[in-house]
């Protein structure tokens, strides 16, 4: 009783600080990248591993204020409102994506700390100060796109957020990743140019950036200028080349495979996901659900192709690290379901809000429990790679007995990703189910099952190659750390665990959004 | 036509030839260049509505908005911070390889000249 006591005087007490709070989650990374870069050698990796944990309760303390208080919270930077200043907000997306981002980064700064320790009688090593500090860079980025609140300061944390992330490709320095980096950034930089255009069109027809402001003028508007049309349509098609959905998934597979396994965990499982929930942002809470309504279909069409070609394509792959990253491209398909579904809801004569809420809760919990299951896949991919010299998958024989926790791992993580009970998974997929079923557009949940057994027939494909020959497990060159697999496990459990908890704990994602229409 | 028109024709134009070239051509400086070329146009852009914002605030006097004049600076500074990180990798990527194509198909010159 008095801890519970305890505990919603802490919330309460966030919540009557959520401004500052926002403020703390932004200048926590840039300030520790800022100190880490300069006093670099042992100092980058200390910073980041005690950074981590206090950017983890930040982050904690955001989700339990805006699920204590029940609405965003909201903070103008120097006193300024918009139009004049420069807004930061933490809706229940935020503040989800905020914890998701924590979590995973904590993993990953645990399990790099073996892989990127500066090594014995070197005062300063290029790959380790390279890898804390860009891994910094990322997370700032990453806070910013989740509390910006205007889509100038979204383009900026976007772009930061892909500045560090290419170079995470390269850090091997191998000619092919080299390649990989630059393709990726290529198609970075033409979707930061197309949404910088876009910024100008949203700005020359209404003089704000500001997305709450914005959303007013347009629900006010009698008629969509056809300035905004272009805009929307430019912004979107941006933001889908660095979210790789199918056809612009080309650059990702190369640069997620070819990454160190900390950064293509780092990759996959969040990078993709910034300026997704960037598409999220601008078509839930800027566009009028009348131009939503009718675009919707078509990006959940390619999400549909990205799920059944990434599915094809995954099962095709000869190695590991390629098959995970397929299979990034295939998961990516499920989140863009969510539009038809959630609009198609919200537009429902009865009961339409709740099954709007249900199908954005279910997108959310995809996007959740990809990120951690992915997390551990690359980072189980990694171990394997580096245990066997290769991660060809048919000369995979055998490790199944030679590293059984991490395949362990593997196998967990699989679950979630193919949607089988009890994962996160399969709570995201019963709920996007429910909502096609409610809204009677039942194509999607086909594509949904179809997923499902593509999912599940390439998780059976590497496991069937890790279990064969079990009476020879091969000999390994070097043994991943005990640390690092019960890492891979923790994640792997943790996108399990999202499918026990009750439906309820999912409330927070709704926040800000009841019935699809933005409270401002 | 006024001026601000003929300035909107321009960006729109820079747009669409930067977009041509990053798509069409393959060896990746010349994306990079069209990259600022397209970066070009979207900053005249900002210019122009900047212009006709400034219009409408001072009734049709010579003073402009100055919002996007300072979008514009931002924009330039990540537009360069951007150019300078791929013309980086480009460079590695020479080096290492002897391509300045992404075609991983082409045969590679530095391994034919071996």
């Amino acid at each position: 009783m008095d801890s519970a006591l305890f505990l919603s005087t802490l919330a309460a007490a966030a919540t009557a600080h959520g401004g500052d709070l926002l403020v703390l989650a932004l200048a926590l990374p840039s300030l520790a990248l800022l100190l880490a870069f300069p006093l670099g050698g042992r100092w980058a990796g200390r910073i980041v591993l005690l950074t981590l944990p206090l950017g983890l309760a930040v982050a904690i303390a955001i989700a339990a204020a805006v699920l204590h208080g029940g609405v965003p919270i909201g903070y103008h930077l120097g006193g300024w409102a918009p139009p004049l200043g420069v807004a930061l907000r933490a809706d229940g997306l935020s503040a989800t994506l905020l914890l998701t981002t924590a979590v995973v980064l904590c993993a990953v700064g645990l399990y790099a700390r073996a892989d990127f320790a500066v090594p014995a009688g070197v005062a300063e090593a290029r790959s380790p100060l390279a890898f804390w500090t860009l891994l910094l860079g990322v997370w700032a980025g990453l806070n910013g796109v989740f509390l910006g609140q205007d889509l100038f300061s979204l383009y900026v944390a976007l772009e930061l957020v892909s500045f560090s992330a290419v170079p995470l490709v390269c850090l091997s320095g191998r000619p092919e990743t080299l390649a990989a980096a630059l393709r990726y950034l290529l198609f970075a930089l033409f979707g930061a140019v197309l949404f910088v255009l876009a910024a100008a069109l949203f700005y020359g027809t209404y003089g704000t950036l500001d997305i709450g402001l914005l959303a007013r003028h347009l629900a006010d508007a009698p008629t969509i200028p056809p300035a905004i049309l272009a805009a929307a349509a430019l912004m979107t098609l941006g933001l889908l080349a660095k979210t790789a959905l199918f056809p612009l998934h080309v650059w990702l597979p190369p640069a997620h495979a070819g990454a160190p396994p900390a950064g293509s965990a780092v990759l996959s499982a969040l990078v993709v996901k910034a300026s997704f929930f960037v598409i999220l942002r601008l078509w839930f809470d800027l566009l009028p659900a009348g131009l939503t309504r009718q675009g919707a279909p078509v990006l959940a069409a390619l999400g549909a192709a990205a799920i059944l070609f990434g599915g094809v394509w995954a099962l095709r792959q000869a190695r590991l690290k390629l098959l995970v990253a397929y299979s990034t491209v295939a998961q990516i398909g499920y989140l863009f379901l969510v539009f038809p579904l959630a609009l198609g809801a919200a537009a429902l004569p009865a009961g339409g809000g709740a099954a709007a809420a249900g199908a954005l809760t279910g997108g959310l919990v995809q996007l959740v429990s990809h990120a951690l299951a992915k997390a551990a896949m690359f980072m189980a991919a990694g171990l394997i790679a580096v245990a066997l010299g290769h991660d060809r998958i048919r000369g995979l024989g055998g490790i199944g007995r030679a590293l059984p926790l991490t395949v362990f791992g593997f196998a967990l993580a699989g679950l979630s990703l193919a949607g089988l009970p009890p994962s996160g998974g399969y709570v995201a997929k019963t709920l996007l189910d429910a909502a096609a079923a409610a809204t009677g557009q039942w194509w999607w949940s086909l594509v949904l099952q179809v997923g499902g057994v593509l999912a599940a027939a390439y998780l059976v494909w590497v496991l069937f190659n890790a279990l064969r020959g079990w009476r020879r497990p091969p000999t390994l060159i070097a043994r991943p750390r005990r640390s690092q697999e019960l890492i891979v496990l923790a994640l792997a459990l943790a996108a399990l665990a999202l499918g026990l908890v009750p439906l309820s704990a999912f409330d927070l994602v709704t926040i800000g959004h009841t019935g699809l229409t933005a409270v401002p | 036509m006024s001026v601000t028109t003929v300035f909107g024709v321009c960006a729109a134009a820079l747009v669409g030839l930067g977009l041509y070239g990053l798509i069409c051509h393959a060896g990746v400086l010349r994306k990079i260049l069209a990259f600022n070329v397209m970066g070009s146009g979207v900053f005249l852009l900002f210019g122009v509505v900047a212009r006709r914002g400034g219009a409408v605030v001072a009734g049709g006097g010579v003073a402009s908005d100055p919002v996007p004049q300072a979008i514009v600076i931002t924009g330039l500074v990540v537009a360069f911070a951007a150019t300078v990180l791929a013309v980086a990798l480009l460079l590695r990527l020479a080096e290492a390889t002897g391509r300045t194509t992404l075609d991983a198909d082409a045969p590679s010159t530095a391994e034919s000249d071996r």
